[in-house]
């Protein structure tokens, strides 16, 4: 059935990916380089590794990158999830569009007029802008996501399941954590880590809506990066990439492996009865 | 085919005979409505301690219904049901001291066999020795004691129709509502399982109500079938009389095969009562035709194996007989079934024992034949 693909093919696939990918290779391979212009390569070096550890200014930004991004993907995937659950399990109750509607905009709203319209609320209410106003606006627009990932779960889920628990004398809400949340957990945790991702690169919102003290690293490379790319900049960017291509990988590989568990013991299953 | 098993005819048991005896379950008058829907229609029925009960109907006529308002999920629109005489509206699922087999079993992905069995005792706060003997046993049980910690998607579908089974007896429940527990297995095994739930359900002595589309295995488990029409309880009886004296053509051809011949009532004689069948000039004797009078319509039921077939008409005047033409012979091995058209031209089916090893047939396609009955082998019925 595979037929031969075309050079047409060939020829547009190679320039795709090499447009993706060539300039994230050549930032990494920059990373590594002796010399302080970051076109000319001058030799092997790990020093602007060693740099960028001793570069408090960046540090810090990559710390209260990190706390924002826990925090706000916790909330944001523990109010997704129970807005999800709403709009799956209540049916069609009053209200529901517009509840739905309210959760689904930020997902299509454009960044700028989500942050702008955050720091107006925060300077109208008076808030000291700062950490927790821009896990705030992370939350914000970062439990949408949340919710979608963990509806379509739910939709699929069996509520026999929860009926079962409760027959045999479970109340609801502790049928809901000893049933229902486990059978959904992996849901939950892309949940999670699509909203870590999302906070972790987000520069727009983040700059509208932090105050002295919190600067996030996107926020840093951007503001560093204005005044001329240097390998440094480089060699963090080189450790993000790092970072987010090791959980992706680790993520699908258990995923993956849990399937071929899942389908050896259902074949075996089947052949032993 | 007609039924090989008629249930466990032969045992005493029968208290809702018994004006004494107290019913476990008591529907009154339950109605349910979905909108507009009605899916259960004004039904009341008693069953008694001990009962294994069948709830028997198509697909859709709001058997599982009836189950998931025993359990406690589904509110009656109408009406009252009763459980051990207390009235359970206000109780919520969770506190009924009734348990369910889910159509789909219901099992816990995430657990092990053992916790699945474990589940209803923990909530119970059950101490833990206790909790571990009384899953081994219900493991013993239902025969495996080798798979306790596996999980769900690591056994067969038999397997997990026998997990679901222990998870729900593992409480002891008064009363275990089985909806449609063996549809998903094949014939050998659904037919073995059958008989393993009448003897668990007889050596445990609890009350079981099963809900199932398949009249005959409603017939080998039940000591009384509930028989259901959209919503409607059309008869309540043994098994044996639901086959024998079924209350309306429904029920006459919902169990087994039947023929139903349309007729007049022509005279009524004592309990005799003589029809006259439309377009053949004949008469034909039922000792049974209850609430009949004179010129109503009626249907004559008749069951394939209760007709004789032969070439020559019966001596003995007193059965009834019908003459008719030889239209198809259906060999089964067992059995053979002639179909028989008459002059008003509807066909009758009759069912003959092969007894004798006979690979040439005295009767054949297109021979002029007699059907022949006795006065009490058919009923009348009148809807
Ligand atoms: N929650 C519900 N909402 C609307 N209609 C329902 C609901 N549950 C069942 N029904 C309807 O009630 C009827 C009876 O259903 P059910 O009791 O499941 O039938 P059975 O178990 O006999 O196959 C069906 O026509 C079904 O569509
Ligand atoms: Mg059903």
């Amino acid at each position: 059935m595979t037929e031969r693909p075309s050079l047409f093919n060939i020829v547009s696939v190679v320039f795709g990916f090499a447009f993706l990918y060539l300039p994230i290779l050549l930032l990494i391979i920059y990373s590594f380089n002796e010399s302080r212009l970051v076109t000319v390569w001058a030799g092997f070096s790990t020093k602007w590794y060693v740099q960028m550890i001793n570069n408090e200014g960046l540090m810090n930004a990559a710390w209260v990158t990190a706390r924002v991004a826990f925090v706000s993907a916790t909330i944001a995937t523990v109010l997704g999830t129970l807005a999800a659950i709403v709009l799956i399990r209540f049916g069609r109750f009053r209200g529901r569009t517009l509840f739905s509607g309210m959760i689904y905009a930020p997902l299509v709203m454009p960044e700028v007029i989500t942050g702008l319209s955050l720091l107006l609320l925060f300077v109208a209410i008076n808030l000291d802008r700062g950490f927790w106003t821009v896990v705030i606006a992370h939350i914000t627009f970062s439990m949408c996501f949340a919710a979608v990932v963990v509806q379509s779960r739910l939709v699929s889920f069996d509520t026999s399941l929860e009926e079962a628990a409760m027959d045999l004398g479970c109340p609801p809400a502790r049928a809901f954590f000893s049933v229902t949340l486990p059978v959904i957990m992996p849901a939950v945790i892309s949940a999670w880590m699509l909203s870590f991702t999302l906070s972790l690169d987000d520069l727009v919102i983040a700059s509208f809506t932090t105050g002295p003290g919190a600067t996030t690293l996107p926020m840093k490379i951007y503001s560093q990066v204005r005044l001329g790319v240097t390998p440094e900049i480089n060699a963090v960017c080189s450790v993000l990439i790092a970072v987010v291509t090791v959980g992706v990988l680790a993520a699908s590989i258990v995923t993956k492996r849990r399937e071929v568990e899942r389908q050896r013991a259902e074949r075996a299953a089947i052949a032993g009865n | 085919m007609a039924p090989t098993t008629l249930g466990p005819i032969q045992r005493k048991f029968a208290p809702w005979d018994d004006p004494s005896e107290v019913p476990l379950v008591r529907f009154e008058n339950v109605t349910k409505r979905f909108g507009d829907f009605v899916a259960v229609d004004n039904l009341s029925i008693d069953i008694y301690p001990r009962e294994f009960f069948a709830l028997l109907g198509p697909s859709g006529c709001g058997k599982t219904t009836l189950l998931r308002m025993l359990a406690g999920f589904e509110q009656p629109t109408e009406g009252r049901i009763l459980l051990d005489g207390q009235d359970v509206s206000k109780v919520p699922p969770y506190r009924r001291p009734v348990n369910m087999m889910f159509q789909s079993y219901a099992l816990f992905p995430h657990m092990t066999v053992e916790a699945n069995i474990a589940f209803g005792l923990k909530q119970d706060r059950v101490p833990k020795p206790e909790i571990e003997a009384r899953v081994a046993e219900m493991l013993k049980l239902v025969r495996l004691e080798q798979f306790g910690k596996r999980k769900p998607h690591q056994l067969s579908g038999g397997q997990r129709q026998r997990v679901a089974l222990a998870r729900s007896l593992a409480k002891k429940p008064k009363l275990l509502l089985l909806d449609e527990p063996l549809a998903a297995l094949d014939k050998k095994l659904r037919e073995a399982t059958q008989f393993e739930l009448t003897d668990l359900q007889q050596e445990l002595g609890l009350t079981f109500l099963i809900v199932t589309h398949d009249q005959e295995e409603a017939m080998t488990v039940a000591d009384r079938i509930a028989v259901m029409d959209h919503g409607v309880m059309v008869q309540v009886a043994t098994p044996a009389e639901i086959y024998e004296q079924p209350n309306s053509r429904y029920v006459a051809d919902f169990i087994g095969d039947v023929n139903l011949i349309e007729g007049r009532v022509a005279a009524i004689d004592g309990a005799r009562v003589e029809i006259a069948p439309s377009g053949i000039d004949a008469r034909f004797e039922v000792a049974e035709a209850p609430d009949t009078a004179v010129d109503d319509t009626v249907w004559l039921a008749l069951r394939p194996e209760k007709i004789a077939v032969s070439m020559e008409p019966p001596d003995d005047a007193s059965v009834n007989c019908v003459s008719g033409e030889v239209w198809d012979i259906a060999y089964l091995g067992d059995l053979s079934i002639y179909h028989v058209r008459l002059a008003s031209g509807i066909t009758v089916k009759s069912a003959q024992t092969n007894v004798t090893r006979l690979i040439e047939r005295p009767i054949t396609w297109e021979d002029k034949v007699y059907l022949s009955w006795t006065r009490d082998a058919g009923v009348a019925l009148i809807r």
